[in-house]
């Protein structure tokens, strides 16, 4: 690295670590931001963006590695310290107050004031030439909630610049908008480029990264993949970059028998996130949904489980149509949902394992009335031998559970409803490898007892290693079929998935 | 298994804890009920006097003392006793009743000297004032140290105070457990009193017959289970902060308490409505019978059956519940439903408290109620929380006031007592779930 590049160098972060709990999110990556330019940060899920934004942004501090500003090493140990660092992050889920105005978001915590009283002339004014320098026209008076997402997006922007940022991070910026005020946004940071600024442009849409990117750095599992520039690059470069990782004895061998139809989704639809979403599960399958979070696979699933309802659509079970009204007709139907977020949804984390095991099977354990507490002990006591589940005693509480055994005794709650239709969304999310392979081998098991299994993946090597058919959703609606799982390839399923 | 128990029920050793310091601060000397008391010094006259001794038996000029003197009297003269004496009055009467035996020169042989004369000067000074009297003997019922706070009467009378407040706390304790609030229930309380009472006066009044009461109870525990079911129903389907829910029924409810009654008492009610409130059964007050088998049905409610399970669940995580087929809407509109049907059942044992239905009855009783369930280890935040915990904590409330009655603590002091208490004993039971004061104070906010 030359003098002439470290003295245009806005931001270098060198040897960055951090880890949680012996999990390794971030190791030894380096990055750099020039001024005027636009650095695209990408990875996969879990890959260790947001963990390093968020030690840019002062919400984690890292375990080793500097960070220079213009040259010079600043410690960043809080948010606030960030900003006074001119360092502004945009989240995904906008900082914003809804129920304040345009003018009293942008200027809170750093409110223009005179004799002690708020100078609103001042900030308003101050807005009007903040929107200007952006060239969109938005009414500094008007209350956040009110606005459009793109917006309120720009209204994130004025506030940036309103402490002079030098530094501007997107997260995802384009996620909520549409393809016009996708343009727009590009204009604005075209201009923001013009004066100097320099932008982390964080995005999963690879159409964008080509148009509005001048390089690019990949991430994956916590490491630097590579820092090139976008010119060079091309889409199956970056692809494979993402994905790049040999395919290990990572998964357990398994021979589909697939019998007859379980079940089967007629053009369901919900909203935006569901469109016409048709396709059918037999049983002794798995069936992996692949796709980017967002793409409206846990939102088809929770259809099919009666969570929410959708605007149209038929659900067949066993070739007969159901209506499904809510999660206890599907339970009925004996279809089963693992939610992929087990703290809020799959498990009452306050209540003993034995309690949320029974929680969906209280009807069968009830005699003259009342709960025949020896049926259900004994019935969860064979689950926790079956299923080799680690737990203190049937007392412990839920929430002191490791991620795996939480997960078992999810599966076992389903399997003691003698569910036939098996939804796994996410199941080895935040469970280390041992456990993980335990899981595998249960939902090959259930496979061979005939059930038909779903099974939404956001890894790629699991879609390929546990399913013997894949759908690749994306905006709502499915993309791809590959029934020949043997010879996919990932790059396959992404580029379905990212169109 | 004991730990558990201890664990559950910690708030039991605060309860033992009060009662022992109201124990210490009431210990007294107990005079003996009028009918020990006369059977204990019968033996005594049986063994020292003969038949036409010369008994003198004096009682004070209070209900208790002069009905002790009369069937003193009474007995002396049915074993034979001949020349019974009474005399019932103050100080100076007994002078006059000695100064005339002394003059005709009769000699009593035993002088029974009933409560309260025991501490007249008048015994003292007989030897120097009635030297003629010397062997006269003097006999008073046999006391002992014990006390107040631990008189059978008054561990009945610490139930019945609280019993109000304790019915509704089953309810309160569902719906907390469920994760909501409950704050019209005192407002219930008046309008269950005073519809229950206003049919009682429609269908006779004064002169109706017994079996008007229950029908009274029955039209105002059902006007406010219909109340919380729509409650409930807004809670569930619209999603309405149960704090503003209730909170507008509150008001709501007490408005129309008042305006049923324009705003006076009906006392126009059939002699059986005190019945419930005042009455007795076997060895207990009705009230005292109604708390306990109340509560034990609650406590199996909640812990042997799949609704009680249900709605720790919904407290505990809704969604998850719901995920679970838990039918999350019908358990939130059954918890309001029930807390309503207590405040109803509470309201018309406080009408037959004090036979009357009163549109101002229950001010307040909210906060107490919820006092009592938090101050039994429930959590406000749901999902955890014990039926029993709750009757502790009524009882602590109970407890806190009789007690400070009994030490004479005035009433201002003693709301400020009871506040501080409640507050103390929920940091207890926040120190012990997080492992000692020490690790509680440690903690970060």
């Amino acid at each position: 690295m030359t003098d002439t590049v470290t003295s245009s160098c806005l931001l270098a972060m060198h040897g960055i670590s951090k880890s949680f709990a012996g999990v390794q999110a971030l190791k030894d990556v380096s990055f750099d931001l020039r001024r005027g330019e636009v650095h695209v940060l990408i990875g996969e899920n879990g890959a260790g963006k947001s963990t390093l934004i968020k030690v840019l942004g002062g919400a984690h501090l890292a375990d080793a590695g500097e960070i220079l500003l213009d040259g010079e090493p600043v410690r960043i140990a809080s948010p606030m310290a960030s900003q006074h660092l001119g360092i502004s992050i945009i989240y995904q889920e906008f900082n914003l107050i809804p129920e304040l105005s345009v003018c009293e978001n942008i200027f809170l915590g750093r409110e223009k004031t005179r004799h002690g009283f708020i100078n609103g002339a001042a900030e308003h004014a101050h807005a009007l030439e903040l929107f200007k320098r952006i060239g969109i026209a938005v009414d500094p008076s008007r209350r956040c909630r009110d606005l459009t997402i793109a917006q309120q997006q720009t209204v994130e922007i004025a506030k940036a610049l309103a402490v002079n940022a030098q530094i501007i991070v997107m997260d995802e910026p384009s996620a909520a908008l549409s393809q016009q005020e996708v343009a727009h946004l590009f204009g604005i940071i075209r201009d923001l480029k013009a004066q100097g600024i320099g932008i982390i442009y964080i995005s999963h849409r690879l159409d964008e990264i080509f148009e509005i990117g001048d390089r690019i750095t990949v991430l994956r599992d916590g490491e630097l993949v590579r820092t090139q520039q976008v010119k060079d690059t091309s889409r199956e470069m970056l692809i494979e970059m993402m994905v790049g990782r040999p395919l290990d004895k990572e998964f357990p061998e398994h021979e589909f028998k697939p019998g007859r139809e379980r079940l089967r989704v007629q053009d369901l639809c919900r909203g935006k996130s569901v469109r016409k979403v048709s396709f059918s599960v037999r049983a002794g399958e798995i069936l992996a949904f692949a796709g980017l979070i967002g793409a409206g696979r846990t939102e088809t699933m929770r259809l099919i489980f009666g969570a929410d309802q959708p605007d149209s659509g038929q659900i067949f079970v066993d070739g007969v149509e159901v209506r499904i009204g809510g999660p206890r007709d599907a339970i009925g139907q004996r279809i089963c949902l693992l939610t992929e977020d087990r703290k809020n949804q799959g498990l009452v984390l306050i209540h003993s394992v034995q309690e949320n095991f029974a929680l969906p099977n209280l009807d069968r354990y009830v005699r003259r009335g009342l709960l025949g507490h020896a049926l259900e002990t004994a019935e969860f006591a064979a689950y926790v031998a079956g299923l080799k589940i680690r737990i203190a005693g049937h007392d412990q509480l839920a929430q002191t559970l490791s991620g795996g055994n939480q997960q078992k005794v999810v599966l076992a709650k389903w399997l003691a409803t003698n569910a036939d239709i098996f939804i796994f969304d996410e199941p080895t999310r935040g469970i280390d490898v041992g456990a993980k392979y335990e899981i595998y081998l249960l939902m090959h098991k259930l496979a061979d007892e005939g059930k038909a299994i779903i099974m939404i993946s956001s890894e790629l090597p699991e879609v390929l290693g546990m399913s013997n058919r894949i759908l690749v959703m994306h905006e709502g609606s499915i993309k791809k079929e590959i029934t020949d799982v043997a010879n996919a390839r990932q790059e396959d399923i992404l580029s379905a998935a990212m169109t | 298994m004991m730990r558990k128990a201890i664990n559950d029920y910690g708030m039991v050793f605060v309860l033992l804890g009060l009662g022992l310091v109201f124990s210490i601060l009431t210990i007294k000397e107990q005079v003996p009920d009028n009918d020990t008391a006369i059977a204990q010094l019968m033996t005594r006259v049986r063994r020292d006097c003969k038949a036409e001794d010369v008994i003198v038996v004096a009682g004070a000029a209070r209900k208790d003392s002069a009905e002790f003197a009369g069937k003193m009297a009474a007995q002396l003269t049915r074993e034979g006793f001949k020349d019974a004496r009474v005399v019932v009055g103050i100080p100076s009467d007994l002078r006059a009743l000695l100064d005339e035996l002394q003059s005709r020169g009769t000699n009593p042989a035993v002088l029974i000297a009933g409560r309260d004369v025991m501490k007249w000067r008048v015994l003292d000074h007989l030897p120097t004032q009635y030297p003629a009297f010397a062997a006269c003997k003097i006999m008073t019922p046999a006391t002992r140290l014990w006390p107040d706070f631990l008189k059978p009467s008054n561990l009945l009378a610490i139930v019945d105070r609280i019993v109000v407040i304790a019915v509704i706390a089953i309810g309160m304790t569902m719906v907390i457990i469920a994760g909501g609030i409950d704050l019209s229930v005192g407002s219930l309380i008046a309008v269950s009193a005073v519809l229950g009472s206003l049919v009682m006066k429609q269908l006779g009044g004064l002169e109706a017959p017994a079996w008007v009461v229950p029908v009274g109870f029955m039209v105002g525990i059902a006007a406010c289970g219909m109340v919380g079911g729509l409650g409930g129903w807004l809670v569930a389907k619209f999603n309405v902060a149960p704090f503003i829910t209730t909170l507008a029924i509150m008001m709501v409810g007490r408005g129309l308490a008042f305006m049923i009654t324009g705003g006076f008492s009906i006392y126009q009610v059939p002699k059986a409505l005190p019945w419930l409130g005042q009455g007795r059964s076997l060895v207990a007050p009705n009230t005292v019978i109604l708390v306990l088998v109340l509560y034990a049905l609650a406590h199996v409610f909640m812990s042997h059956t799949r609704m009680g399970r249900y709605i720790y669940a919904v407290g505990g995580n809704k969604e998850a519940a719901r995920l679970s087929g838990v039918p999350v809407f019908f358990v939130t509109i059954f918890v309001y439903v029930m807390s309503s049907l207590a405040a109803g059942l509470g309201g018309c044992i406080q009408a037959s408290q004090i036979n009357t239905g009163t549109p101002n009855m229950g001010m307040m009783y909210e906060l107490y109620v919820i006092a009592a369930v938090v101050v039994g280890g429930t959590s406000l935040a749901g999902g955890s929380g014990k039926m029993l915990g709750t009757l502790i904590g009524a009882f602590i409330i109970s407890v806190i006031q009789n007690g400070m009655n009994l030490v004479g603590i005035d009433s201002y002091t003693q709301q400020v007592v009871l506040g501080a208490v409640i507050l103390g004993a929920v940091l207890l039971d926040k120190a012990r779930n997080s492992g000692g004061m020490a690790a509680l104070l440690r903690r970060k906010a």
